[in-house]
């Protein structure tokens, strides 16, 4: 059972700017670690007269922020928004099996290596609940700066309702059905993407959104083995200082203190290397991951402007046709006319929305770069100066 | 140099150097030679008893030995030379006779002391030949003051068979008598054919590079110790232009075959013979020395798994170098298009940094890890060998108490005809035991000595070759983050510059 206190290292500032407005603040102020689930305290601040009281909080799980972004989703009305990326699943069974090895592996190793490593698990476990606190934060607090999404009532329903939403997973049928949407707008997206746009600026867009997206998956993928390397090679530092430690207590020449002061140089330095891993982790790895998802969002965008598109097209036909045939002249002229405007509402909103996407992601990728390259040479002068101490130490004494 | 056989690849393969050479000279094959000291030329003031020694004996005969000793008068006829005195001619003065003196420490301190400036390095690895009978020939230069030498500075070319040969007549002189000789470095089939089929790819360079490493730290090693240092077989190795074949070190050869069978006579022995320890220092050292071995394992196992995981961090870095190039490329908006184009630099940076690092933990750490895994495996041996020479001693005095135990039969049998005849035999026989219990006591008691000296030496190398390996180790650690630190210092302006 873990709490969060969000104060090492906020994990959630992959998106800016998110906190200014007064009237609807939105924040995870808890969380709690259950068996197989995770409670999050929802703690709503405002001042918009929706509601009743200014200020509140309420108990949601996962299941639930996935209600809340599908139901955006599939609300027509926001069809020209991007829609924030409903966060990943808490996932701890990777850690929840380390822990379990370790347990099992109990008898096979000297108490103070189990006790270190059972605080090394422990501390991941940690790690991965704040980042999965920060990302279910991350998806409310860009739906409340949302002029749009933020005034959603099912949004208010999430953020007021006492009561447990009754929201459950879908069933087998209903991923099913997810299953064959998907498959069904990924061959339309292709159909559509062939389609060329009249409109310079969405043409660019949906070019530059295609290489994008790829190329960001690809860098997330790279970013996160390229750390799993690094907290490996970490994990054999650690191992090292233990050995060294032992030597040191056994050895009965003049190395047991060499040894001892080794090994306690990289049980320091081993701790430094970790943050490296994590703060890479939480600056690289998790923005690359985060604008997988928003870039992925800024596609079906597109994709739901050009299936407009090509409706409204193919209701110009049917107008010519019937005027042509001069039957169902009316209807032809009424339905032409919905898709010309949803058409041009989507559009209209769609470009604010993307020229929004492309300022939040410079800020997210400049703050997180620039925090990233801060953090590196903090860690690295910190190595430097633990180093440099023992090697003087070493050096006169010997 | 027509050899069908190959001897750099082996297939039966053998741990480097400790073991391979039988306990008892006796049993050894005269190509691998037996021209080490004598114990009964260095320890006898009875010259008589050299001779009547008929089943341990110095083969005078070995071809080796002319080259060697050319100069040298023989050790046979030489009483109480030490080791080192076989070459007293070229040293130019006698050493005391450190085993007529009751105390043997303070002789130490003078032996390692006395102007040990000695450097030699194993360079320029070249491929010579074609196809499978191909074979790396090295680059041995050695840069001296010593007068040991004819030269201040020479080189010689020599191939990994060479220094197999030379730690085989080595072990085979020393061992036996307590001295740890530093193994040599270990043979590798697949390492080895790769070279030899051609493969200029990196993995067999890094090969290559690998074992040149070994073998200028097993070449230092063996000069480090006084006593090897002169040794004629060694001063050969890094003197002379033209070097016989080492052809024992063959594993298929009769000398291999000898050998295997000899190390497993050995092994059998080894678990049933148990010692009376008058003496708990050894038995302390012996539970000191495995416990080391222990613990040193279980580090070098720990620190190659750091080689691998910083080489696959290179590796990872290298790949994430690339893909952040191609964000860059697409991201339109310009100043963050080339700041990520600069992320991706300093990755690259990163991974020869991380690549360079891993070079290091190999060299620095993990190699003097298993170099001292295999040197422990060496103080191992010596230690047995003392027990063997032990167990000699106890054969000897229950033969002589059989023999005495014969004599006073003897004295009660009536067959008168014979028994003068066969008591003056018995008396010869016990004589002669009773000298040879005698040589054994005193040889227990030298290689006893020896020992002490031997790991009095070992573990000042030791202190020595840790303290500055990790130091040097630590060096590079601090460079890599001084590199860490400028890499990302010139990137933190190109990241603020976003806007």
């Amino acid at each position: 059972m873990f709490q969060s206190d969000q104060n090492e290292g906020d994990p959630r500032a992959v998106n800016v700017d998110l906190q200014t407005d007064a009237t609807l603040q939105v924040d995870i102020s808890d969380a709690l670690s259950e068996r197989d689930k995770v409670k999050f305290t929802v703690h709503t601040k405002s001042s918009l007269p929706n509601f009743k009281l200014n200020e509140f909080s309420v108990v949601r799980q996962h299941e639930e922020f996935i209600w809340l972004h599908d139901s955006f989703v599939e609300n027509e009305e926001y069809a020209g928004y991007i829609i924030p990326p409903a966060p990943p699943r808490p996932d701890f069974d990777a850690s929840r099996e380390k822990l379990q090895k370790l347990g099992e592996g109990e008898g096979s190793m000297t108490k103070e290596e189990f006790t270190k490593m059972k605080q090394e698990l422990e501390a991941e476990y940690l790690a991965i609940f704040k980042k999965t606190v920060a990302m279910h934060e991350v998806f409310l607090c860009r739906v409340a700066a949302h002029p749009v999404l933020r005034k959603d009532l099912n949004f208010h329903v999430f953020l007021e309702y006492n009561q447990d939403l009754s929201v459950r997973g879908k069933n087998k049928k209903e991923k099913l059905e997810d299953f064959f949407k998907n498959v069904v707008k990924s061959a339309d997206g292709v159909l559509v993407a062939g389609v060329k746009d009249v409109d310079d600026f969405f043409e660019h867009e949906k070019t530059f959104l295609l290489e994008y997206h790829n190329r960001v998956k690809d860098a997330s993928a790279k970013s996160d083995r390229m750390i799993r390397s690094h907290k490996n090679a970490a994990d054999d530092i650690n191992r090292i200082a233990s050995s060294l430690y032992t030597l040191g207590t056994q050895d009965t020449t003049e190395l047991c203190k060499f040894f001892l002061k080794v090994s306690e140089l990289f049980e320091k330095t081993r701790k430094v290397e970790s943050r490296v891993a994590a703060d890479e982790d939480l600056k690289l790895s998790d923005l690359l991951k985060y604008y997988l998802r928003e870039s992925q969002a800024a596609k079906d965008l597109l994709y739901r402007r050009s299936r407009s598109l090509v409706d409204y097209e193919n209701a110009n036909k049917a107008l010519d046709k019937a005027r042509s045939k001069n039957r169902d002249v009316l209807q032809a002229e009424t339905s032409q006319q919905i898709c010309c405007h949803k058409f041009e509402k989507i559009s209209e909103s769609a470009k604010q929305e993307l020229i929004d996407f492309k300022t939040r992601r410079v800020a997210a990728f400049r703050k997180n770069l620039v925090e990233l390259a801060e953090l590196e040479l903090k860690h690295a002068k910190g190595n430097l100066q633990l180093l440099q101490s023992c090697l003087g130490f070493m050096k006169t004494n010997t | 140099m027509a050899d069908t056989d190959r001897e750099d690849e082996e297939l039966f393969t053998e741990p480097s150097g400790t073991q391979s050479q039988p306990a008892s000279l006796s049993t050894e094959d005269v190509s691998a030679n037996t021209n080490g000291p004598n114990q009964d030329a260095l320890f006898d003031d009875d010259p008589e008893d050299l001779f009547a020694e008929a089943t341990e004996e110095v083969s005078l005969d070995s071809p080796e030995r002319d080259i060697l000793l050319s100069d040298g008068p023989s050790p046979a006829i030489t009483p109480i030379t030490p080791p080192t005195s076989v070459i007293a001619p070229r040293i130019g003065h006698t050493h005391d006779d450190m085993f007529t003196h009751s105390s043997f420490d303070e002789i130490e301190e003078e032996e390692v002391d006395d102007s040990f400036d000695i450097n030699i390095s194993v360079s320029d690895p070249e491929k010579v030949g074609d196809g499978m009978n191909a074979y790396m020939a090295y680059k041995v230069t050695t840069k001296t003051s010593m007068s040991l030498f004819k030269q201040r500075e020479f080189s010689v070319k020599r191939r990994f068979s060479d220094f197999l040969g030379l730690h085989s007549k080595l072990a085979s002189k020393y061992l036996h008598v307590g001295y740890i000789v530093p193994p040599a470095p270990e043979k590798s089939i697949v390492g080895m054919t790769k070279v030899k089929v051609g493969k200029e790819d990196q993995s067999s360079n890094e090969f290559v590079e690998k074992r040149r490493s070994a073998l200028e730290r097993y070449l230092m090693r063996t000069v480090k110790h006084h006593i090897l240092l002169k040794d004629p077989d060694v001063l050969q190795f890094l003197e002379s232009s033209e070097l016989p074949r080492a052809v024992s070190t063959q594993a298929l050869s009769s000398a291999g075959l000898l050998r295997m069978v000899n190390k497993a006579a050995d092994a059998v022995n080894k678990m049933t013979i148990k010692m009376n320890e008058s003496d708990a220092w050894f038995e302390e050292k012996q539970q000191h020395f495995e416990s080391l071995d222990v613990q040193l394992r279980k580090l070098h196992i720990s620190v190659e798994s750091l080689v691998c995981h910083r080489k696959e961090l290179s590796v990872n870095t290298a790949q994430f170098a690339k893909s952040a190039a191609m964000l860059g490329n697409s991201e339109d908006h310009t100043a963050l298009s080339r700041a990520l184009s600069q992320l991706a630099e300093v990755e690259e940076k990163m991974d020869q940094l991380h690549q360079d690092q891993a070079n290091a933990d190999f060299y620095l750490f993990s190699e003097l890890l298993g170099d001292y895994v295999r040197l422990l495996a060496a103080v191992k041996g010596v230690f047995d060998h003392r027990i063997k020479t032990w167990q000699k001693w106890q054969d000897s005095q229950i033969l002589l108490q059989k023999k005495r135990e014969a004599e006073a039969k003897l004295q009660f049998t009536n067959k008168s005809d014979k028994l003068q005849q066969a008591k003056d035999e018995i008396k010869d026989e016990i004589e002669e035991m009773e000298g040879r219990v005698q040589q054994d006591e005193r040889d227990f008691e030298q290689i006893s000595r020896t020992i002490r000296k031997e790991v009095g030496r070992f573990e000042k190398e030791r202190v020595k070759d840790f303290k500055t390996s990790i130091i040097k180790y630590l060096e590079s650690l601090v460079l890599t983050q001084q590199q860490l630190i400028k890499y990302w210092e010139a990137f933190l302006p190109e990241a603020k510059a976003i806007s």
